[in-house]
């Protein structure tokens, strides 16, 4: 008996959103049917998000002697072989595994702590996250330091607020803790909004009682009650593995009355954000908790001193609190030893856009660009020159690659004209146009602006309108310094941090890429072929077999032809959406 | 869940003052009670916002105000699939336009809109954090990711075809 227990095989599947909409669920499910007579010790495991999100669905097979290997673009019918082959006969299909070399460039350069479980435990298992000393640290806490104690250990780990801007999280929850008032409360931010940043959707599909447990640590340093999770409604799994983490803390006594006889008493409901960009902003956030139109007030008073109904609040993101419980267990120094002088630890990032190793990296302060790029991202995915470097998603700006040499941390990126942000990473290469990617962002920041201010509900339309101009080739020679004089204007006269930030794509792209708008502007010219006013989709005759596909898909019906012979697009009617070009297998569509 | 069928005549308003009552001993409830009611309906009937408004005495306009400012709700029904098309950054690159351009030619539902058949709602968001599948879209709550056009047709078809069985 003892002797079957060595020999047991786990098979690890990470199920969050990404390995759910490449296919996991149903490799999970192949694995138990075809698993149930074969009569092998084999443990299947549900697990979140393993990081490698290019590779989905991803799984990790672990033999009896502890060796790890993990399969990338697993389907349902490649776990026969696997079971087959690795599992009954110990050889590793090893076509479809992922190699020990790139697992390693992978790793090599990444530090993690806040998604030190992350792909490891099972999300929905208490027990999984006390095995890997969860809830170790609240416990500390709880029996042998006193709230101002946390609050130093914080204050001198370095620890800054991952929202974006940076603010130091002992001196917040001292703050609160001086703050008179009660009850006080604690608000976990995970109202990601940021098109292109997924981490907190990741950390807390994967691994939600880390953050819980931040949350009560927070709760017992500032001397608060009550908790908030105010989390997006478009992130279901998310909210449901964190009620699953709730009801199983609660159940053990380690959120509630009294917790573990400590005296110290704390609750924790869920709020779900109902859509509206504006209030990831702290305090349009409080006044979505109190059921009214998300709009941010004036500062001061600060939350910490009139929060949530008008008591003191502390509002912690979900990477901040995510990093809590590893310094209490592994201590300040251990944290602030890495990252920079002014930026202590990691940041997580959501790598994406065109990058051949896209998904959730966690890397220390003051790597560089370039080193994200190419050691831990492989380089873009299209084998296209690598142009430029999104950070910080609509209230961030583009970093061209002649600086990739920029280290991430909150004051190199800043001085870059961008911010760091939530920790959005989209990667541009030569097929990107500068122009309209930020038409997309101001176009975003436009729709998601609350109105209150007239710089920013006006002006970031003005601006939107000059870019639209600009990429329908109408643009004129003073647009340039239109956009400029705009985006100052409604960086000065905004209230929050979503009109404040708004110009800066717009800033920083004409600080780097001021010659692609004059392109536009005086030539009617886009070299990355995007904007659709300035480009024409042609069929190649000598490459055009006449199969028709591109016909059958074309939306206004612009391209005709006779099987069999070369298709003709119709230019009047071609709407440029590019659609024939991505469905052509021949490579028989140009584009000029 | 949500059934877009159910027009305002029909609607049991007990349900609706279960979901007030519920919640009505919390602070700041309205929006909790609209996302309740809009789940259980599929939408926000404008005769549901006057029915909130007398359950837990808030003025019916300051609910609203609320149902407009969040882009989650609805005031008109839904159809049977409410697909998602993901605008977000990574997805943009990777032809989001391409994916909603499809999307209308094979459902027949714009952005926005509910094809005629009531079978298709077509909404447009901001970023459903599956970048690195991009371009991806959520039907139903299912996250469908690496999309081509082929890939959304096929799609389509099969849910057209497991309609077309159930129906007949």
């Amino acid at each position: 008996m003892s002797l079957a227990k060595e020999e047991k095989w786990t098979i690890k599947i990470g199920l969050a959103s990404c390995g759910i909409a490449a296919g996991a669920r149903k490799v999970y499910d192949a694995f138990k049917t075809q698993l149930k007579d074969k009569g092998l010790n084999v443990e299947i495991k549900q697990t979140g998000c393993m990081g490698m999100c290019y590779n989905e669905a991803l799984i990790e097979v672990i033999s009896p002697q502890n060796e790890s290997t993990f399969y990338s673009k697993v389907t349902p019918d490649k776990v026969e072989r696997i079971i087959n082959e690795h599992i009954a006969r110990s050889t590793p299909v090893t076509e479809w595994i992922i190699p020990q070399k790139e697992l390693k460039s992978l790793m090599a350069k990444q530090k993690r702590v806040v998604l030190r479980n992350c792909g490891i435990i099972d999300p929905e298992s208490l027990e999984d996250y006390l095995a890997a000393d969860g809830y170790k640290a609240l416990e500390k806490v709880l029996n042998s330091m006193s709230p101002q104690e946390v609050i130093d250990e914080i204050t001198t780990s370095g620890l800054r607020g991952r929202g974006g801007a940076g603010f130091p999280t002992g001196i917040k929850w001292g703050f609160a803790r001086k703050a008179e008032g009660e009850p006080k409360y604690i608000v976990c931010n995970a109202d990601e909004g940021d098109p292109g940043a997924f981490m907190d959707r990741s950390v807390l599909e994967s691994d939600p009682h880390t953050v819980i447990e931040g949350m009560l640590i927070a709760g017992y340093a500032v001397g608060a009650s009550e908790g908030y999770f105010y989390i997006r409604a478009e992130y279901p799994l998310a909210i449901k593995r964190l009620e699953i983490a709730l009801a199983k803390a609660m159940e053990k006594g380690f959120i509630g009355e009294n917790i573990k006889g400590s005296g110290f008493s704390f609750s924790i409901k869920i709020r779900q954000g109902a859509g509206a960009f504006v209030c990831g902003e702290e305090t349009a956030l409080l006044m979505s908790i109190e059921g009214k139109r998300g709009m941010p007030r004036v500062r001061p008073p600060f939350p910490a001193n009139s929060g949530l109904w008008e008591k003191p609040t502390t509002i912690n993101n979900v990477e901040t609190l995510a990093n809590v419980a590893w310094i209490i267990l592994n201590g300040a120094s251990a944290f602030n030893s890495y990252g920079t002088e002014k930026s202590k630890g990691t940041k997580v990032f959501a790598l994406a856009g065109k990058v051949a190793h896209g998904g959730l990296i966690e890397v220390p302060m003051g790597i560089t660009l370039k080193e994200v790029v190419f050691d831990v991202g492989g380089g873009t995915s299209s084998g296209l020159e690598f142009k430029a470097i999104q950070i910080g998603g609509p209230s961030g700006g583009v970093i061209p690659a002649s600086m990739a040499d920029t280290q991430v941390d909150y004051e190199s990126v800043t001085k870059t004209g961008a911010i760091m942000g939530s920790g959005g990473l989209i990667v541009m290469d030569e097929s990107s146009c500068m122009v309209d990617i930020t038409k997309f962002f101001l176009n975003f920041t436009q729709e998601e602006s609350c109105g209150k201010c007239t710089f920013c509900r006006i002006g970031t339309l003005r601006m939107l309108e000059t870019l639209k101009r600009i990429a329908n080739g109408e643009g004129k020679e003073e647009d340039i310094e239109l956009l400029e004089e705009l985006a100052h204007t409604v960086k000065r006269a905004s209230l929050c941090g979503l009109g404040q930030t708004a110009p800066n794509p717009v800033l920083t792209t004409i600080k780097y890429f001021r010659d692609e708008y004059e392109e536009h502007i005086r030539d009617h010219k886009c070299r990355a072929k995007k904007c659709q006013a300035l480009i024409t989709y042609e069929v190649i005759s000598e490459k055009c077999p006449g199969c028709g596909v591109c016909a059958k898909y074309c939306p206004t019906k612009a391209i005709s032809g006779e099987r069999k012979k070369p298709f003709v697009i119709d230019q009047e009617k071609c709407i440029r959406c590019g659609l024939c070009m991505n469905v052509c297998r021949l490579d028989a569509i140009s584009v000029q | 869940m949500a059934d877009g069928s159910m027009t305002e005549e029909k609607i049991d308003f007990s349900v609706i003052d279960a979901i007030a009552r519920k919640h009505s001993v919390e602070r700041g409830a309205v929006i909790p009670i609209l996302q309740e009611v809009q789940d259980t309906l599929g939408y926000v009937p404008k005769a549901v916002i006057q029915r909130i408004a007398d359950d837990i005495d808030v003025p019916a306009s300051e609910i609203y105000g609320i149902v407009t400012f969040y882009a989650q709700f609805r005031l008109e029904p839904l159809g049977k699939y409410l697909i998602k098309v993901c605008h977000g950054t990574a997805c943009h690159l990777c032809g989001a336009e391409m994916v909603a351009d499809t999307i209308a030619q094979v459902t027949g539902a714009k952005e926005g809109a509910t094809s005629e058949d009531k079978l298709f709602t077509v909404e447009r968001v901001a970023c459903l954090g599956c970048c690195s599948l991009a371009p991806c879209i959520m039907i139903n709550g299912d996250t469908h990711g690496r999309l081509t056009p082929e890939s959304i047709d096929k799609t389509m078809q099969e849910i057209r075809k497991k309609e077309a069985a159930s129906a007949g």
